[in-house]
């Protein structure tokens, strides 16, 4: 779940009263207090264009609070993850190990899926297939209406957020309830979760309080975090313990018991099964191990990945219906055979979605998940939105240094920040990136790769300012300076200074006794 | 030993100190050095923005003019990572690989190849805290990365840590990219200035008089934001320390 760091303003105590006279208070025009910092959300979604990231980043970035809190939670979390790796002496193995593992079940998952499947009826599971989300999402109202069930329950699951499943469902007449706290208040907010793990992270106290106010008629100004979580509790338990049907989704699927697995902090996976006597399971079929032994390595890196936990709360194994129940399992594609079949993408299928590469990205802490416009934001999600949609999520592979770090902290060994350059070249060669970048591409290459040109964009030292940009961004450059200043401009380019020296040929001058001063100016 | 200096474009044009410190440095060791004069750049801005085919030319032409030398020296991890590691949109003919191999970035040519154990002309009596690239970190491994659990070390430090006077100052979030990105920098210019300004922040807290790093890209995006923060810490390549600059 997401707890919101706790935030008290510059000065304030957490009443929000000053914390001692300052000038400003003694003065005979005392200030109003500032209410909470509004926000942030998300990017408006045009039909037909591409999400426009920087925009909603930009947005997130003006509201200070948020983002200082959303940056020093997530950095502690990788901290947190830092401290675990050291506690265990074969991580790097381990790494290896789970990367070995997904590599070989994808590689026979066609085998894998039909033993998973047998194992599944054996204990007495009903199984179905679901080529795309329209099919996920019809096959669980089809169970639930053949039953008479109108309420559900569910666990977080990043697969019925992929399929668009609440709105499907509340468009057919079955009310969805969320059991993660996180995710129960992104519902209450009807706002998409920002993170894989924790969904509400981008959300301060103050803006919970405000979502529970307007959702549940709580106190506005009480933000505290156990009086919100006691609401919480108190006007959701009676829709859990009325509901008809559970759902949970699916950390690991096991093919040789045809059991599933799920890994939670709150118990909610356990509420959502077993309250009712019907028990649907939804899945992504990138989800299967081959043995039950293999979910050891996995339980040993998803949570310490994650939240820099040694282990969730709960693993919870499902194998089949409590007695006298249910229990559905619904495999989906929803394009993930195509993905299988991309040769340079195809291994992000290993993803167990812990969101350590969100947690480590210096974009995404800064910018906020919503701000992806996508089911899955972060680096994870900058290669597997654009399977879905390319010219949706065009944008998406740009929002990134490529820094790597993505790639460290993944517990599968996911290549993350090659396969982001990947996706740069594919949008690029496929006509999806802005036609002023390409142009500026295709005139930076012609300039680069002729010597003449090259110099003569940069005639003279004092304009060197002036006209270098041109080569490597044009005009473009005045962006620069919005928040930082522009280099120094040197009296001559080291080319010059060069010719000047040593001559054209390199011999005036060479191996004269070097002296410091060149050395000396520090920029 | 021939060897061929490459001077990256931002280098030739922002920087040319550098280009002269990383020279002369070279030739402190009795290396012969060549500045091949048709050199322009690696390629990197096209490539970074996913246009390999845009960035055929200038590889080749890169290749063309460093083809005859035992060894390609860069004062730039990332310029070098490129080469290494991205010279694809080009026919990988056994010229083009071999130039591939041979080219490395200042640090590590240093350390790895020629082996140096000291530098008497060198002296820095300041608090200094380095900076890594991301390229030259996660791509050419010239130092341990915060998040694998691998043995630490650190080619820069191991090099700086023989020069007099030097004192390193550690950051809080040392493996934190500090948003340059290559042309990054400019398409998402709200995100990497507010990245180099929290790293800013981070130097001057850490008490830092110098900021050094292999690469100059990086620096030249810091220092823009230090400065429009009015951080007090200074800017200087790593070739500028190792070849006696005091200040």
């Amino acid at each position: 779940m997401s707890a919101a760091t706790p935030q008290t303003p510059a000065g304030k105590s957490p009443e929000g009263a000053p914390e001692h006279l300052t000038h400003a208070a003694g003065a005979s025009v005392t200030m109003p207090p500032r209410g909470p910092e509004e926000q942030p959300r998300g990017p408006v979604i045009r039909p037909g264009r591409p999400v426009d990231q920087s925009e909603a980043a930009k947005r997130f970035m003006a509201a200070p609070q948020h983002l200082a809190m959303h940056d020093q939670r997530l950095w502690d979390l990788r901290q947190k993850r830092d401290r675990q790796m050291h506690g265990i002496e074969e991580w790097e193995e381990l790494r290896q190990l789970a990367s070995d593992i997904k590599m070989h079940t994808l590689t026979h998952l066609d085998q894998y899926l039909e033993k998973f499947e047998r194992n599944a009826l054996a204990n007495g599971v009903k199984v179905h297939w679901a080529k795309d989300a329209g099919e996920h999402n019809a096959i669980v109202v089809d169970i639930m209406r053949a039953r008479g069930a109108k309420r559900l329950i569910k666990s977080k699951s990043m697969l019925t957020e992929e399929c668009g499943f609440r709105e499907y469902a509340a468009e057919h007449g079955v009310e969805v309830i969320e059991t993660d706290l996180g995710e129960r208040i992104q519902q209450l907010d009807d706002e998409a979760p920002s993170h894989v793990v924790v969904p509400s992270v981008h959300k301060l106290r103050t803006d919970v309080a405000a979502v529970f106010a307007r959702t549940l008629g709580t106190d506005p100004d009480n933000a505290d975090a156990g009086y919100l979580a006691e609401q919480q509790r108190e006007t959701t338990r009676p829709l859990i313990l009325s509901a008809d049907a559970g759902m949970t989704g699916c950390n690991f699927a096991v093919a040789e018991t045809g059991s599933v697995v799920v890994c939670t902090n709150e118990g909610n996976a356990d509420l959502s099964a077993n309250t009712t006597g019907l028990h649907i399971v939804s899945m992504g079929i990138e989800k299967l191990i081959p043995k039950l032994e293999n979910l050891a390595v996995f339980v040993r890196l998803l949570s310490r990945s994650a939240l820099g936990s040694p282990i969730t709360q709960y693993t919870s194994h499902f194998r089949g219906p409590r007695m006298g129940g249910e229990m559905h399992i619904v495999l989906v594609d929803n394009g993930r055979t195509d993905r299988l079949g991309m040769e340079q993408f195809w291994t992000s299928l290993k993803c167990i979605r812990c969101g350590a590469c969100m947690n480590t990205c210096p974009v995404f802490r800064r910018s906020g998940g919503l701000s992806y416009g996508a089911t899955y934001a972060g680096p994870i999600g900058l290669i597997i939105d654009p399977t879905f949609n390319r010219h949706k999520y065009s944008t998406l592979p740009f929002a990134s240094t490529m820094n790597g770090s993505c790639t460290n902290v993944c517990p599968v060994k996911i290549n993350i920040h090659e396969q982001i350059a990947g996706w740069r070249k594919v949008l690029s060669e496929n006509h999806e990136i802005p036609a002023f970048k390409k142009n500026m591409m295709k005139a930076a290459g012609a300039i680069l790769s002729s010597p003449r040109l090259y110099r003569a964009s940069l005639p003279l030292a004092d304009s060197a300012l002036r006209h270098l940009p041109r080569f490597i961004i044009y005009n473009r450059m005045n962006t620069w300076t919005r928040g930082r200043e522009m280099p120094h401009t040197p009296r001559e380019t080291f080319h010059q200074w060069y010719k000047r020296e040593r001559g054209k040929d390199g011999k005036k001058g060479k191996g004269s006794n070097p002296s410091a001063k060149t050395g000396g100016d520090a920029s | 030993m021939r060897v061929g200096l490459f001077v990256p474009c931002y280098v030739d044009a922002f920087h040319p100190e550098v280009g002269q410190a990383t020279l002369e440095l070279l030739e402190r060791f009795g290396l012969d050095v060549d500045y091949p004069f048709d050199q322009t750049c690696c390629g990197q801005p096209m490539t970074n923005t996913g246009c390999h085919e845009e960035s055929r030319a200038t590889e080749e032409l890169f290749v063309k003019n460093f083809s005859e030398y035992d060894y390609i020296v860069a004062p730039s991890g990332s310029c070098v990572n490129q080469v290494r590691r991205n010279f694809t949109a080009l026919e990988q003919t056994e010229e083009v690989t071999a130039v591939r191999a041979k080219t490395f970035e200042l640090v590590e040519f240093l350390h790895d190849i020629l082996k140096v154990d000291a530098f008497p002309w060198a002296e820095f009596p300041h608090k200094v805290a380095l900076h890594n690239n991301c390229n030259a970190l996660r791509g050419l491994s010239i130092a341990s990365m915060s998040e694998l659990r691998n043995e630490r070390f650190s080619k820069p430090k191991d090099l700086l840590g023989k020069v007099r006077g030097l004192e390193f100052v550690d950051i809080a979030r040392p493996d934190e990219c500090c948003g340059f990105g290559g042309t990054f920098s400019v398409f998402e210019e709200g995100i990497s200035s507010r990245m180099g300004q929290d790293k800013a922040r981070d130097q001057a807290r850490s008490g830092a008089d110098y900021v050094t790093s292999s690469d100059s890209s990086c620096l030249m995006h810091q220092e823009g934001c230090a400065r429009r923060l009015q951080l007090g810490q200074k800017y200087i390549h790593i070739s500028q320390i190792l070849n006696g600059s005091r200040a």
